[in-house]
């Protein structure tokens, strides 16, 4: 199933109540690469996202993970068919996720969140699992900061320790929910350049963010999210070079100051 | 009248023996307490509504009535229910059934109180309920409610007294006992006081070592 895209979403719909927060999304994040989803708030792009990690439920519609369906197959009359737990878990098992407000345990170090789950979850021993959780802590380089607690990290560091965590359990794909938002410029390059290095080992990542310089340059894929659907995806010369749908226009003009625009 | 606690010479070992049921009872209800409360809370949260609803009410009662009353209820009007105890297991049972309803509630807004995105976290990377519940949960929880707890362990040492009314041979029943036998009420409650008040600061040490050791802990910033 190689050729199939590393996620897959058809007719994605999601409710809340009577507001359509997606109103039928279509999307392949292909394998390999940096899909960067981009929108204003409220356009429903961390929703998307949240229901690719499965974290709120599709109202209707289907995600393909790697070929294998998450949640909902096709049942038999056209509608959809609720998958057992045990699928959901081991579909779900693929994707590593990291949260704008890093939500590292507080009551762990950072050695402790990176080797918790390969411990409990994958049943690794103590040993083998802290030497694994060590490998990740160095590649974002932090292994000197392994017995801290996430209280005396900063907000990068933070974010850092929570990309071991999740790279910890070898996922196919990444997600990352607007992952600086909560940062400033100094601590947002550091986490940037994490994620760049990811992205050239050749992980599939896909990528809430307002960083559109870091979308412009890092991702090979730009899905442009408005009021719940996608207005506009390509390549970022497709997307943000001229001529420009005028929606584009005017969120760049929100997002960047003029000089910065200038350089896209 | 002078202030003499020559009573203290003369009943020393009974009042000892009495300070340690006290103590005895204090710490196994609170322990239980806190059990009997944590399943509630756990049982309220994530349980059926057909459990979730009459554990509500069972709360609901507990705190809507002195414990006194119930008290009362358990020891004497247990035998009308085929529920015949002697004092002290009646005793120790109505202290941790009024205790797991208060812990229960403590409990409960320590779990509303943790992020959601620790849990979403732990979902994430593969965690069971049962898993979240022992690695995640818990150990917030506890730092998070460990002051109100404190607080509310002192307040049961306090309740133990209301025993002696179903004659639970604890320091109050014992004491004002040997107080009345020889006119000698300030003498007897004074040295009531000052062992409920040591056993008080016991607890709140307890309780402070433990708040230092997790203090490091501290939220970072969500």
């Amino acid at each position: 199933m190689t050729s199939s895209p590393a996620i897959r979403v058809r007719g994605v719909v999601k409710r809340y109540g009577a507001t359509e927060v997606l109103t039928g999304i279509d999307l392949d994040a292909p394998r390999g690469e940096v899909t960067c989803l981009l929108g204003p708030s409220g356009s429903g792009k961390s929703t998307l996202l949240r229901c690719i990690a499965f974290l709120e439920e599709t109202s209707d519609g289907l995600i393909e993970i790697d070929g294998e369906p998450l949640g909902y197959g096709p049942g038999s009359n056209g509608g959809r068919v609720r998958l057992p737990p045990a699928s959901i878990r081991a579909v779900r098992s693929n994707i590593g996720m990291c949260f704008q407000q890093f939500n590292l345990w507080p009551h762990m170090t950072a050695l402790g969140n990176v080797s918790e789950a390969l411990v409990t979850v994958r049943k690794f021993s103590r040993g083998e699992a802290e030497a694994r959780a060590m490998a990740e802590l160095e590649k974002v380089g932090l292994a000197k900061r392994a017995t801290h607690y996430p209280s005396e990290l900063s907000g990068g560091q933070q974010q850092r320790v929570a990309i071991a965590r999740a790279l910890a359990l070898e996922p196919k794909i990444m997600l990352f929910d607007e992952p600086t938002s909560s940062l400033d410029p100094e601590l947002t390059g550091e986490v940037l350049n994490v994620m760049r290095r990811l992205a050239e080992t050749g992980m599939t990542m896909v990528v809430v963010t307002h960083e559109i310089g870091f979308a412009a340059s890092v991702g090979s894929k730009i899905v442009f999210l408005d009021h719940g659907k996608i207005l506009v995806e390509g390549s970022p010369t497709q997307v943000f070079g001229k001529p420009r749908h005028a929606r584009i226009d005017q969120f760049l003009d929100t997002y960047l100051d003029r000089g910065a625009a200038g350089l896209l | 009248m002078s202030f003499d606690l020559g009573l203290l010479r003369t009943y020393g070992v009974e009042i000892l023996v009495a300070f340690g049921v006290t103590f005895l009872i204090w710490i196994a209800a609170s322990a239980l307490g806190m059990i009997g409360g944590f399943a509630v809370a756990v049982a309220r949260r994530w349980g059926p509504a057909w459990v979730a609803w009459p554990l509500r009410a069972f709360v609901e009662v507990i705190r809507g009535t002195p414990f006194l009353v119930q008290i009362f209820l358990l020891y004497y009007g247990g035998p009308f229910i085929g529920l015949s105890l002697d004092a002290v297991p009646a005793g120790l049972l109505g202290l941790t059934i009024y205790g797991s309803a208060y812990y229960s509630e403590l409990f409960r807004t320590g779990f509303d109180a943790i992020p959601k995105g620790h849990l979403e976290a732990a979902d994430c990377v593969g965690f069971s309920r049962v898993q979240m519940i022992r690695r995640i949960i818990v150990p917030e929880m506890t730092m998070l409610v460990l002051p109100a707890m404190v607080n509310m362990t002192i307040l049961m040492l306090k309740e133990t007294a209301i025993l002696s009314i179903i004659s639970v041979p604890e320091l109050t029943l014992e004491v004002s006992s040997i107080g009345s036998a020889h006119y000698a009420f300030v003498e007897s409650f004074t040295i009531l006081a000052l062992a409920y008040w040591a056993l008080v600061e016991l607890c709140g040490w307890a309780g402070r070592l433990a708040e230092s050791r997790l203090s490091r802990y501290r939220f970072a910033h969500s």
